[in-house]
């Protein structure tokens, strides 16, 4: 009966001098993997347009009601997406998003992405609902910042012709 | 020495001791928890306090991390809400954690930390201890472990729950009974002593300690103390899934500590004892030329002694209930007392001069 315990205290003793296997967050981050659904993004094109056409498809194919999209008309002097419409409201509540990533399915435009941020804490719920001006990445360079002007004409399709996955 | 010179040595070093052991008891838990950690390949807690130490090219390393996780629990344990439930016996309900305490305090009054030392022109003869020269020293020990159960048992019937006093009631029987083990392994260091005092039994173990003379006796009390302190493997009603039927589940903040603080402070005293009656006490090498080494060298057997107690809590599964009073009924207390005959047995052989070291060693045909 004595054989085994102390078969057994050998093994821990063993253990003592292994190291510990723990990642030590928030000091050593693990990086997340390469389809991880973190926090929404709105793209924008090359030009400074923003992507989002204000369809509201995300809307109508998130499982949690969590996306809010008020639609706007898009005028020559007021240009804001290569298309008919924008999204002049655009809201998501991170409280009831499930982060499933439907509405990224849904896009046409590849507008909205999950990115890999996943430190969303918060003091109150009201902050929870994030907004346009929050989701919206920063003009590239060599782009300019939307309502652009532009001639009239140059933009007459929502979805521009896309590319052949390579 | 008059005795007020007396008396109030012993008041100041008592004063000392309980700063001492209360500190260690803060620390014995951050010691328990890194040390289990580290025996299940994780770290224990290394956020409450730290010395950042800057290195160049490579992250800054966190020295003694952890080291204020003890002063965080207490204060979370003294912010809590103090909830009395309803009709419980006052007067005992409020005796009981502080009866529990009070004798785990008591323990640490006859152990001795030095031989003969003088500090500050003052001589401590013949040990450094709170009360030295007690000649019923390890009866004293063992007495003030059993009023230690009278505040397990009070403390489940006060709280006025069926769950509380069942769980103190099989409680105080695994203590008395293992208390009986621990009485018969303590008998042949008695009797190879001669003495119950701990300042005489630490110097007669200057040929060897009594672990090698008495290993029957030192892996018995050992298994004692243990089950004494209701740590694993015989920690069935600490454990979560009984918890619901522990004797202190009514009690909450600061009293809930006191319990804790009991627990801990017996680990501390029942290894300091074990290291005087078996490992040798303050005894080490360079002990006559420089005595306060001998609170380096009982310091270190102690924590090398809890050390151990927390690899077998790391180690072993818990015990049934009726496995753990067969175990101390049916097979420690036989053997306890087989073993205490057979060392009478060789004592008298010893000193009728029959036998002796070197006629074993011819009767071995060495």
């Amino acid at each position: 009966m004595l054989g085994p315990i102390l078969k057994g205290m050998a093994t821990t003793f063993k253990y003592l001098f292994q190291g510990p296997v723990t990642i030590k967050y928030p000091d050593v981050e693990r990086p997340v993997r390469n389809r991880f659904k973190g926090r929404h993004h709105l793209h924008r094109y090359d030009n400074g347009l923003e992507k989002c056409i204000g369809c509201a498809l995300c809307a109508a194919a998130c499982p949690a009601d969590a996306i809010f999209v008020e639609a706007a008309e898009n005028t020559d002097e007021e240009r804001y997406s290569p298309g008919e419409r924008y999204a002049s409201t655009y809201e998501i509540n991170m409280l009831r998003c499930i982060y499933c990533g439907y509405c990224e399915d849904a896009c046409p435009t590849e507008a909205i992405v999950l990115g890999k941020n996943y430190e969303l804490s918060l003091y109150d719920r009201e902050s929870a609902i994030y907004t346009k001006e929050m989701l919206i990445l920063p003009v590239p360079i060599g782009g300019t910042d939307v309502p652009q002007q532009v001639s009239p004409g140059s933009f007459d399709r929502s979805i521009p012709d896309m590319e052949n996955p390579k | 020495m008059t005795a007020g010179e007396i008396a109030l040595t012993a008041l100041i070093v008592g004063f000392i001791v309980t700063l001492v052991a209360i500190t260690g008891f803060a620390y014995t838990t951050l010691y328990e928890r890194k040390l289990l950690a580290r025996f299940q390949h994780r770290v224990g807690p290394n956020r409450a306090g730290y010395i950042p130490i800057p290195r160049r090219g490579k992250k800054e390393y966190r020295l003694l991390a952890g080291f204020l996780q003890p002063a965080a629990d207490a204060v979370k344990l003294f912010f809590k809400e103090d909830t009395t439930p309803a009709m419980v016996d006052k007067p005992v309900y409020n005796l009981a954690p502080m009866l529990a305490a009070i004798s785990a305090i008591m323990m640490f009054a006859v152990i001795p930390f030095a031989p003969e030392i003088t500090i500050l022109g003052h001589t401590f003869f013949p040990y450094f201890a709170v009360a030295p020269g007690l000649n019923v020293a390890l009866l004293f020990i063992l007495a003030i472990t059993s009023i230690g159960v009278y505040s397990v048992v009070l403390g489940g019937w006060a709280s006025n729950s069926k769950y509380a006093v069942m769980g103190g009631i099989r409680a105080t029987a695994q203590m008395i009974s293992y208390e009986l083990a621990m009485g018969l392994a303590v008998i042949p260091v008695i009797m190879l002593a001669d003495s119950m005092n701990l300042g005489v039994i630490t110097e007669s173990q200057q040929g060897m300690w009594f672990v090698f003379l008495q290993p029957l006796a030192a892996f018995i009390f050992f298994i004692g103390i243990l089950a004494e302190l209701e740590r694993a493997p015989f920690d069935l009603l600490e454990a979560e899934q009984e918890l619901s039927s522990g004797f202190n589940v009514e009690y909450g903040g600061m009293r809930f500590g006191m319990f804790y603080m009991t627990q801990y402070m017996k680990m501390i005293a029942f290894s300091a004892i074990f290291a005087v009656l078996f490992l040798g006490g303050y005894r080490g090498p360079f002990i006559d030329q420089a005595p306060a080494l001998g609170f380096i060298y009982i310091a270190g057997k102690t924590i090398l002694l809890m050390g151990v107690m927390i690899w077998i809590r790391a180690t072993l599964p818990r015990f049934r209930y009726d496995q753990l009073m067969g175990l101390g009924w049916k097979r420690l207390l036989p053997i306890g007392l087989a073993n205490v005959i057979i060392t009478a047995f060789f004592i008298i052989l010893v000193e009728e001069n029959i036998l002796s070291l070197d006629k074993i060693l011819g009767i071995v045909g060495l």
